[in-house]
Formats: structure tokens, C-alpha cells, sequence
């Protein structure tokens, strides 16, 4: 069942066009990742789906309703509730213990003190960080933060996680690690994801990528036109260099 | 590989079989008589030596044991750095040169599309491997190394279609 849509979603930044017409359908339980080169408008893609940023045309519908003409406020709501949010830098309140930052959200929604700390714990507890529960983020590995950064963002149940990057600023390893919980949290709570990443080893953790390409989905997958041969290219030496030709002479400056 | 199983405590070809298809579960599994045939090699060279028979409620088996010969072997060869391998020599490397420099664009980029999508669906199908909850150390560490290098082609791959495609501006410019 398809549980978010955009259709023809269209954004821009003042004069500078980000997204030109994005249709894209994400199912229940299914794990999306949107990829593509720096500016290609994979992070405005999830700022739109998740109802943080309104676009300009287009719709963003979220179990048959549209939710890019909700208030700012019943966005807002939604976000708390059925949307999960985790971007490249964990952002947990550095005053805050972690699980006082994952309970953060079960606070805002109502629940008292005690309830909301019983169920960071058991968060915490699945992320394999239960021991940091008292710990400040500033006294914790950049992965140790992500992963309290994922709880923190699942401690709702939301129905859809929207993750910018979320391994962008962790070494090898400790992405692995995060993802590895990531995609086993998603499939035993059917939580829909939508990862925006540009390395292939992270899209691969995904069922389905779509890449972007100048704010359009690109169904090729390369991120860009494949040049003819014909042209300058070959006479003048520009791949030349690349098999040992003696052309290398009329490479441009700018060319490394 | 064989001295490096039995450095961990002496074994007949049967265990040393098994023990190998575990530790590499994405490789080929070895022949017994691969198995028997490196071990006849390797008593011959004085690197393992017979250390008894066992007797299992089947045939008689000759179990097998380094010798102190095999041990200087294994720290020698785990001594010896590998070469780090020039991988411009590979195929995929020559046809993407060649799909770029001489088929026409829409052939080139059949085959760079078809080629991608491969490389793309190998590699999620191996962090499905990694990620499924049974999976072992091995299965993890064995995945790694297959996903690490369909990683950095994809991403040589992307980069060689941006630096064209940024040369070709360049040139039309």
C-alpha cells in the first residue's frame, strides 16, 4: 500500500529551481533511497515529503490526503507523530542526558516524566546504547550520537523515517553499525524510510533507489548525459588521456 | 589457507574441508581431493606431518598437524605484503573506456546503464546478506570485501561520466 506520494512536486529557492516535478510513491515497510550528485535536489525532495518545506506546485499526499496545504502547524503535528526525522548531525540537545533527548518527543506529545523515560530506555536498549542512557551527547562518539539521534527519531513509531545523510559524519564502521539497526527497526515495525545519500554501499541497504539529477528523476541512474564519441572528445584527445593516447596536448586548463 | 586452519590445532581432510567452506561461505567450496592432494604436497615439503589416526565410527583418518617447518611457512607468508593490485587491468575498466570512445551514445549508454544496474543489484543483494539476522562474522566480513569493491566501481563509474561530461562542456564552451 502506498502510504506517501509526491506528484509533479515543484521548488525552488528564489530564482534557482531545486526540484522540477518530482513524482515518486513510497509503499508501507519499503525502504527508499533517493541519491544523485550534491545539488541535485535530494535534500529539498525530503525537506518536501517530510512536510518541512511546502513546494511551490505539485502535491504531497500522505495516506490519500494532501498534506502540503496543512497548516504549519497540523505539519507540525504530523512530524511528531507519523514522521520520523534524522538528519547527518544527530542535532540532541547537549544539555540533555540521551534518554532525556529520546523522550523528548513523548514529552511534547503528553507523556508524563516516568512513562517517557521507560520507554527511551527500551529505545535506547534495541540501539545497543542503553548504558549511555545518563551520558551527554558531548561525551559520546559521533556514532554513539547517531544512534541515540535514531531513537530519538523512532521513539513515536513513526510510520515514515526521513534520513538526510544520516551516516555522513560517522566513519566506516559506525555507519554500517547505524544502518544495520536502521534496517532492522524499519522491517520489524514496517516503517517506511526514505534515505537520501550519495554513496552507493548506502543505497544499497535500500529496496529501490531513485536518483535525482538537476531536481528530476534521472531513470538512467548515471547523473549524466553520455557524450557522444563523436564529437570533440575523440579527435582531439580528451579520452585519449585516459588511454595513453598522445593527444593529451589539447586538454583544456581547466580539465585535472 | 590450509596451514593457517591447522595453526589452530590439528584436524583430518574432512574437518579441514568443512572448517574452510565455513570461514569463506561466499567462495567455492574445495574439493576432497583438492583438500588430500594439498596435504600430500604439504607433508611432502615438511610443512604438516601426520599426528595420528582417528578412528570416528567410520574409515580409519589420518589427522594432520603443523610441523615447525609449516609454522616458519605461515609466518612468512602472513609476513609478505600483498601487492596492491592495479586494477586498471580490469575488464570492466577497458569497456567503459571503449563504450565511451568509440560505440555510438546510445549504445554506450545502454551498456553503461545495463552495467550499472547489475553492479547496483549485486551489491544489495549482498547487504542483504550482511544485514539478515543470521548472518555470522564470516558472512559479514566476506560481504564487506565483495560490497567494497562493487562500491568504489560504481563510484570510478560516476566519476569518469562527470569528468566527460564536464570535458565535453568545457570544449563545447
Amino acid at each position: 500500500m502506498t502510504e506517501l506520494q509526491a506528484r509533479g512536486v515543484v521548488k525552488a529557492y528564489g530564482p534557482t529551481p531545486a526540484l522540477r516535478g518530482i513524482t515518486l510513491d513510497v509503499a508501507e515497510g519499503e525502504i527508499v533511497a533517493v541519491t544523485g550528485p550534491s545539488g541535485c535536489g535530494k535534500s529539498t525532495l525530503l525537506h518536501c515529503l517530510a512536510g518541512i518545506l511546502r513546494p511551490d506546485a505539485g502535491q504531497v499526499t500522505w495516506r490519500g490526503e494532501r498534506i502540503d496545504t496543512w497548516s504549519e502547524a497540523a505539519r507540525s503535528k504530523l512530524r511528531r507523530t507519523e514522521f520520523g526525522v534524522l538528519f547527518q548531525f544527530g542535532q540532541l540537545v547537549p544539555e540533555l542526558t540521551a534518554a532525556e533527548n529520546v523522550a523528548l518527543p513523548l514529552l511534547l506529545a503528553g507523556t508524563g516524566r516516568r512513562a517517557g523515560r521507560t520507554v527511551a530506555m527500551t529505545w535506547l536498549d534495541r540501539l545497543g546504547v542503553a548504558d549511555l542512557a545518563d551520558t551527554r551527547p558531548g561525551e559520546m562518539s559521533g556514532g554513539q550520537q547517531q544512534r541515540c539521534a535514531l531513537a530519538r527519531a523512532l521513539v513515536t513509531e513513526p510510520r515514515v523515517l526521513f534520513a538526510d545523510e544520516p551516516t555522513g559524519a560517522l566513519d566506516t564502521l559506525a555507519g554500517e553499525q547505524m544502518l544495520g539497526h536502521l534496517v532492522r527497526l524499519s522491517r520489524e515495525q514496517r516503517t517506511s524510510v526514505v534515505l537520501v545519500t550519495h554513496e552507493p554501499r548506502i543505497a544499497g541497504y535500500a529496496d529501490r533507489e531513485v536518483m535525482l539529477r538537476d531536481g528530476a528523476v534521472d531513470g538512467t541512474g548515471l547523473g549524466v548525459d553520455v557524450p557522444s564519441p563523436g564529437g570533440p572528445g575523440r579527435s582531439s584527445g580528451g579520452l585519449g588521456l585516459l588511454v595513453g593516447d598522445a593527444g593529451a596536448g589539447s586538454v583544456p586548463d581547466g580539465q585535472r | 589457507m590450509l596451514l593457517g586452519l591447522l595453526a589452530q590445532g590439528s584436524r583430518h581432510g574432512y574437518e579441514l574441508k568443512r572448517a574452510h567452506d565455513q570461514r569463506l561461505p561466499r567462495a567455492r567450496p574445495l574439493a576432497f581431493g583438492q583438500v588430500y592432494a594439498t596435504l600430500g604436497r604439504l607433508q611432502r615439503d615438511g610443512l604438516v606431518a601426520p599426528a595420528g589416526q582417528d578412528r570416528d565410527g567410520g574409515p580409519d583418518r589420518t589427522t594432520y598437524a603443523l610441523t615447525g617447518a609449516g609454522r616458519d611457512a605461515l609466518d612468512l607468508w602472513l609476513a609478505e605484503v600483498e601487492p596492491p593490485l592495479p586494477y586498471v587491468t580490469s575488464t570492466l575498466f577497458t569497456k567503459v573506456l571503449v563504450a565511451l570512445l568509440v560505440a555510438d551514445a546510445g549504445r554506450a549508454r545502454e551498456y553503461l546503464v545495463a552495467q550499472r544496474r547489475a553492479h547496483t543489484a549485486r551489491l544489495r543483494e549482498l547487504t542483504a546478506v550482511k544485514t539478515d539476522p543470521s548472518a555470522t562474522l564470516d558472512d559479514v566480513v566476506a560481504a564487506d570485501f565483495a560490497i567494497a569493491h562493487l562500491d568504489a566501481d560504481l563510484r570510478w563509474l560516476h566519476t569518469t561520466l562527470e569528468r566527460v561530461a564536464d570535458w565535453h562542456r568545457e570544449v563545447h564552451s
